[in-house]
């Protein structure tokens, strides 16, 4: 009789303990990223690009060259870094609020421009590091801080699908949206994340995965509650699967 | 051997740059310095450079960024208004301490104010701009051949210091034509990427952390020392300014950029009129050169400033006089240069 | 049916309780013991383990390892 290990911290992932809150599923998404760069074998080839929110600390648990970029700006960070070391990888790592809020201009130019970067969009509703806010991605009738009543459409309009949006654009090689809340959805989101990377090393364009991701701390449920309501009300509104495949390929 | 080329200013400084081994430019139009970008996006790619269009100043100042943590030479440059949407990044570039080179040609303000050359950024240029406490060295050339000497020693000093220089242009500087001559430019200065710069992982066997957060007061408070003790470095061995006839002179007009070119023609005039006048010339606005107007010759009556803004040179013009000698100010604005006869017209009304 | 166990890093493990929810077999609980951060980790508390790592996978603090027992 023998023992195999056959799950482990990945290699790239430093040996800390995170600052996210119990059940916060950044911690899943890094898992996951860590795991695909051990895979590709490019940890010392990458770099990441941080953003501001409860994942500017995305430097202290992946082990790779990284930077930590103004509020929305990763892209712009990334593109630029990319273009001076093409033969690099870049990724970000962004938060609704810091892609889809005041990072709009710069993720639309940047997968506009097709630039050779993957970008990680941890979509999860609100606006963790400050409290709790209304995100641009807040569901119609959840309660916020900043829309304690539940966002009302006439207000604050409708919840953003950047994957779709994204997906109109002719440059990108590949967009995706999967779930890293339950472990069910956790093997095709590392399958995405994968795929994202090697659209990048095989020079296929930009690629962007958004994973839907929980808040139980702002969204005031307990972790296994928030798991459930990804799947139960966020993932009828951001459906799951692949909006761009590099050309040739069928969507998934 | 160096060549002599006749230039509009906004390319002179493009193509100093270029030769200075920066291969890297990333920014956004805005007038009077268009012909920069337009020039990085003809000649850059002959040197295997990136010449990327942004989609804003902010995302420009955050290219630059990215670009920076390379460790290679990247520049940005705008105009006024859009440096103040550079602030924050600029800050970060600071904070990060990473190389580069900011262009602002100024044009009038506030808000969209004009499209015409002032100096009113003096305050945000030299004064910190964006938030906390960081300082730019600034660079403040007076004719194109100046502008194309200072664009080369600017990405030296910004390796030596890894800490973001801005070349103060104007928009006449800009726009003008002249002839200038490109010495060759051997890169004396490394900020040592290999050792703080993405990419040299494998290498260094650590990886890079290009970061301006320090969550930790204490730690937070020693970055800022650091980053103090540069600025003391420069304040000790980067000041530059001109001394213009000043052995004797009574009256000292002192302006910088285009407004000191029109001073120095009325200086003459005024000689030739017998009156004692002479100018200092700041070169670098950061460090601001406190010393000559600190130990003025004793013969010196009175100080005059001239800007083409309502006045901010003048205050730092203040705190290297004191309080012994009377300072007046003329300036102009709204795109407006003081012509050489008002300038004359200020100085003899000083000498009485 | 394969056959498992796992090693909870009780440190990490911030009692969150996705990982008693992903598992199939139900060998995961919540245990009264308090690590050196205040929260309750969690533990194997019976056999019945098939290497299926889902709890692994759904813990957001890399907090569990898992071992496939191979006759």
């Amino acid at each position: 009789m023998s023992e195999v290990k056959i799950f482990e911290r990945p290699k790239s992932m430093y040996d800390v303990i995170t600052h996210y809150c119990p059940g916060c599923t950044h911690g899943v998404a890094h898992r996951i990223v860590a795991e695909v760069i051990d895979e590709l074998g490019i940890q010392e080839r990458t770099f990441g690009v941080a953003p501001v929110g409860c994942s500017v600390f995305l430097y202290n648990y992946i082990n790779t060259d990284m930077y930590e970029a103004a509020h929305g700006r990763a892209p712009a960070v990334a593109s630029a870094a990319k273009r001076v070391r093409p033969e690099m990888i870049g990724f970000t790592y962004q938060g609704d609020g810091d892609l889809a809020s005041i990072g709009m201009a710069e993720i639309v130019h940047a997968a506009n421009r097709g630039e050779h970067i993957t970008v990680i969009f941890i979509n999860n509703a609100i606006y963790g590091m400050t409290g709790g806010q209304m995100a641009p991605t807040t569901l119609l009738q959840q309660k916020a801080t900043t829309c304690p009543f539940g966002r009302d459409p006439g207000v604050n309009g409708y919840p953003l699908r950047v994957s779709e949006m994204l997906a109109t654009l002719a440059a990108p090689g590949y967009i995706a949206r999967a779930c890293v809340a339950k472990p069910k959805y956790v093997p095709k989101a590392k399958a995405a994340v994968r795929k994202a990377f090697q659209t990048q090393i095989d020079g296929k364009g930009f690629s962007m995965v958004e994973l839907l991701s929980t808040c139980p701390t702002n969204w005031g449920m307990r972790p296994v509650d928030a798991a459930d309501w990804v799947e139960e009300k966020m993932i009828p509104y951001y459906p799951l699967g692949e909006f761009k495949v590099p050309d040739g390929e069928v969507k998934g | 051997m160096a060549e002599r080329m006749l230039m509009k200013g906004n390319e002179a400084l493009a193509e100093a740059a270029i030769r200075a081994g920066c291969h890297y430019f990333f920014g956004y139009p805005i007038t009077p310095q268009n012909e920069i970008p337009e020039y990085m996006s003809r000649h850059l790619p002959e040197v295997g450079g990136v010449y990327l269009q942004a989609e804003s100043e902010v995302a420009s100042i955050n290219m630059v960024f990215g670009g920076a943590g390379t460790g290679k030479r990247v520049m940005t440059s705008s105009s006024s208004p859009g440096i103040s949407l550079m602030a924050e990044g600029i800050s970060y570039v600071a904070g990060a301490e990473l190389p580069c080179v900011i262009m602002n040609i100024v044009r009038g303000g506030p808000g969209l104010g004009g499209i015409l050359p002032a100096q009113s950024d003096y305050f945000q240029a030299t004064k910190g701009g964006g938030h906390g406490d960081y300082r730019l060295l600034v660079l403040a050339p007076s004719t194109l051949q100046e502008g194309v000497d200072l664009t080369m020693l600017a990405f030296e000093l910004a390796e030596k210091y890894r800490n973001p220089v801005m070349l103060l242009g104007d928009g006449f500087m800009g726009q003008m034509m002249e002839a200038v001559e490109f010495k060759e430019c051997p890169i004396k200065e490394s900020s040592k990427p290999e050792e703080w710069a993405i990419g040299y992982m494998g290498q260094r066997g650590k990886r890079a952390l290009v970061k301006s957060l320090y969550l930790d007061p204490e730690e937070l408070e020693q970055h800022n020392h650091k980053l103090h003790r540069k600025y003391e470095a420069m304040a000790q061995n980067e000041v530059r300014y001109e001394s213009y006839q000043m052995e004797d002179a009574e009256i000292v007009l002192t302006a910088y950029g285009t407004t000191a070119r029109i001073a120095r023609s009325a200086i003459i005039n005024l000689r030739e009129e017998g009156i004692p006048v002479g100018m200092i010339r700041p070169i670098t606005l950061f460090p601001f050169p406190y010393a000559p107007f600190d130990a003025l010759p004793k013969s010196v009556k009175n100080v005059l400033v001239v800007e083409m803004s309502m006045g901010q040179m003048i205050d730092d013009v203040k705190i290297g006089v004191g309080k012994d000698i009377p300072i007046s100010f003329f300036g102009r604005c709204g795109g407006i240069a003081p012509s050489v006869k008002e300038i004359e017209d200020q100085i003899r009304k000083i000498a009485g | 049916m394969a056959k498992g166990r796992i090693v909870v890093l009780e440190d990490r493990c911030k009692s969150c309780g996705l990982c008693v929810a992903a598992c199939p077999v139900k060998v995961l609980r919540i245990s009264d013991r308090i690590n050196n951060r205040g929260f309750k980790p969690v533990e194997q508390f019976k056999e019945g383990c098939i290497a299926c790592a889902m709890c692994a996978m759904a813990c957001p603090d890399v907090a569990i390892e898992v071992y496939r027992i191979d006759e």
